[in-house]
């Protein structure tokens, strides 16, 4: 165990944790705000990959530039999917509402494999791999460019949410919808919108988690199942509704991942498996997660 | 669910009575090899449907992690067999109650967690699982173990029924399917008409309120878990004895565990006929998409099957069984919702 091995798993475990931080946070605003887990969050994302992916091949648009409008098109899918999915089955009951957003993720995943084969992909040149090798060297730490611009995104992300959901007056009703959505009805606040509202937020976040990640990951149709089960352990963590929750669980996850095998020893092939067992040993002592409700 | 699952009525008899019949003639009747292996797979994942729905149909208690226990019966039977020489049948024995032990430790802890949380929880457990197997080089790894063929004198392939294994003819897996499925189903029957089955509609319904009335929540679920475990896990050892060879991506995999209650909910979740129909539906459409529609991975199977459960969800949440309800019963005696929504009713204020 050196020091720099520690630091080197340090480094990635901050890095790869605010990409999940970002995945996770539209997943618990969500909950949130309608008490819905989308079991198809994991497969938005493979959507936006792909989008980041197609838009490199296609019209040779990297994703250092595709990036806005794969947040824009995923904003737009989620407010699809709430109008066609998620508003019918606002009050049915909980199995219902498991079972039709995880029916969508499969939908998805078949969609993609039918559309694009079950092929791993890669963005042959990405800009973010070209400058300067595509890695920063401090010292005798290596820090991969593309994951450094994907983990600084997230980072802006989180600060322009927060600014948004504390400092506007559609974020402080979105806020009071999550609250008490029959008080946030008696004030003129639609509840319909503000859901509408925060699976398009869902769905950016997603899009630039997945244009980022688009430019050092492989894309596949099932690459969402991994990053989909991080979000939801990463959310139930944090606190299912709470955003500075995601983002502090996220870190954490993304800590406990890369740091086991440098600190403890574990086989990297278990590292996902340490994440796992955090997390019930985490709900198992506070069932309600790390953090209350935003 | 209502009254009507109480009140034997003599159609009702006569429905079971002629699908029992049709399930023991139809392998006499669809000879090929391409229709029985259809038809075994479909009697183990209606097996593991029901087992589900004892769980997370009657109890409530939504699991995805139900592939665990399919992979404790398959490995535990096959690793005594390959090391040790025990015959399957008391591999079987010993699976189920190794299942049984693991589902009342997990249960244990993990039942204080309510709704999503026990679901994500049951997830975590699975993926745990099947990464310990996965990196367990004593128990084949990630390549899994080849059962050996039993053979005759001659050298040739042979039946045995002390080793659990049929290679002349598959048919005896059928039935053995079919007498496991039976088993299953009549012990979700009898649950459903028994005090423990009140007991369990109790918690599903509301679990505070159930407890207030002095049900031991702790104690039903566990029994929940215990019997969904056990016929899961007898599952596993037979499909292990059907295939020949296991490995943690077919029988460990979080697919499975999602396949278990896909089937269940598209039947119907909470009724006994429920994980039937919906495994005579879902099985033979994946197996005969995949098998006319080019197999090559093109995934027009998880395409109409994800679109199918997406429908079903939106517009009958109680299932393909709920459809045929609507057309028998009188409005006054519709069965009611399987559960509270945990959205407050206070949607329409807007």
């Amino acid at each position: 165990m050196e020091l720099t091995n520690v630091l080197q798993a340090l480094v990635n475990g901050l890095l790869i944790g605010m990409v999940y931080a970002l995945i996770s946070v539209g997943l618990t605003l969500i909950f949130g705000l309608m008490e819905i887990v989308n079991f198809a969050h994991g497969d938005l994302l493979m959507l936006a990959m792909y989008a980041a992916f197609w838009a490199s091949v296609l019209v040779h648009l990297d994703p250092v530039f595709s990036w806005p409008l794969v947040v824009v098109g995923l904003g737009l899918l989620g407010i699809v999917i709430f109008h066609l999915v998620i508003a019918p089955i606002l009050r049915a009951p909980m199995l219902a509402q498991i079972f039709a957003t995880f029916g969508l993720g499969l939908f998805l995943r078949g969609l993609a494999q039918f559309l694009w084969k079950a092929d791993f992909r890669t963005i042959d040149h990405p800009l973010l791999g070209q400058v300067a090798g595509g890695t920063l060297q401090l010292g005798s730490l290596f820090i991969g460019l593309p994951q450094l611009a994907a983990a600084v995104m997230a980072a802006l992300a989180f600060g322009l949410l927060w600014l948004f959901i504390n400092r506007t007056r559609v974020g402080l009703a979105l806020q009071a919808v999550a609250e008490d959505r029959a008080t946030a009805g008696l004030v003129g606040i639609d509840s319909r919108r503000m859901f509408a509202l925060g699976w398009a937020i869902g769905g950016g976040c997603v899009g630039l988690a997945g244009a980022a990640l688009a430019s050092f990951y492989p894309v596949s149709p099932t690459v969402g199942v991994l990053f989909g089960l991080m979000s939801y352990f990463v959310v139930a963590l944090g606190g299912f509704g709470s955003v500075p929750g995601a983002l502090l669980a996220g870190l954490l996850v993304g800590l406990v991942q890369e740091l086991s095998p440098a600190l403890l020893g574990v086989p990297p092939s278990y590292k996902y498996a340490v994440v796992f067992g955090l997390y019930l040993l985490v709900v198992l002592v506070r069932p309600q997660g790390l953090l209350g409700r935003f | 669910m209502t009254a009507h699952n109480r009140r034997p009525l003599p159609k009702r008899s006569l429905v079971w009575l002629s699908v029992i019949v049709v399930a023991l003639a139809a392998p006499l009747v669809f000879r090929s090899d391409t229709a029985l292996n259809i038809g075994i797979l479909l009697l183990l994942y209606a097996t593991l449907a029901q087992a589900w729905n004892i769980l997370g149909g009657l109890a409530g208690q939504i699991s995805f992690g139900n592939a665990v226990f399919f992979g404790i019966g398959a490995y535990t039977s096959t690793v005594l067999l390959v090391r040790a020489g025990v015959s399957p049948w008391l591999g079987m024995l010993a699976g189920a109650a190794l299942a049984l032990v693991v589902a009342l430790l997990v249960g244990f802890p993990m039942f204080r967690l309510g709704g999503h949380y026990f679901a994500i929880a049951t997830i975590a457990l699975g993926e745990i699982a099947s990464t310990i197997v996965t990196n367990w080089d004593a128990v084949g790894g990630a390549t899994g173990i080849v059962i050996p063929l039993v053979r005759d004198a001659q050298g040739q392939p042979s039946d045995s029924w002390r080793m659990l294994q049929f290679n002349q003819s598959r048919l005896p897996y059928y039935y053995l399917a079919l007498v496991l499925l039976a088993l299953t189903t009549l012990v979700t029957a009898l649950i459903l008409r028994s005090k423990l089955g009140y007991y369990l509609r109790a918690i599903r319904n509301d679990q505070q309120a159930a407890r207030a009335l002095g049900v031991a929540v702790l104690r039903y679920k566990l029994a929940a878990i215990a019997l969904s475990a056990i016929f899961t896990a007898i599952a596993g050892t037979l499909y292990a004895q059907y295939l020949l060879y296991i490995d943690p991506e077919t029988t460990m995999r979080l697919d499975l565990s999602v396949l278990a209650a896909l089937i269940a909910i598209l039947g119907g979740v909470g009724t006994v006929a429920g994980p039937l129909i919906g495994a005579a539906v879902m099985v033979p459409m994946s197996e005969l998409t995949r098998a006319f529609l080019g197999g090559g991975g093109n995934a027009i199977d998880l395409l109409l099957y994800g679109g199918l459960i997406v429908l079903i969800s939106l517009f009958e949440p109680q299932g393909l069984i709920g459809i045929g309800r609507r057309f028998r019963r009188s409005p006054r005696s519709q069965p009611v919702a399987v559960e509270p929504a945990p959205v407050s009713s206070s949607e329409e204020a807007h």
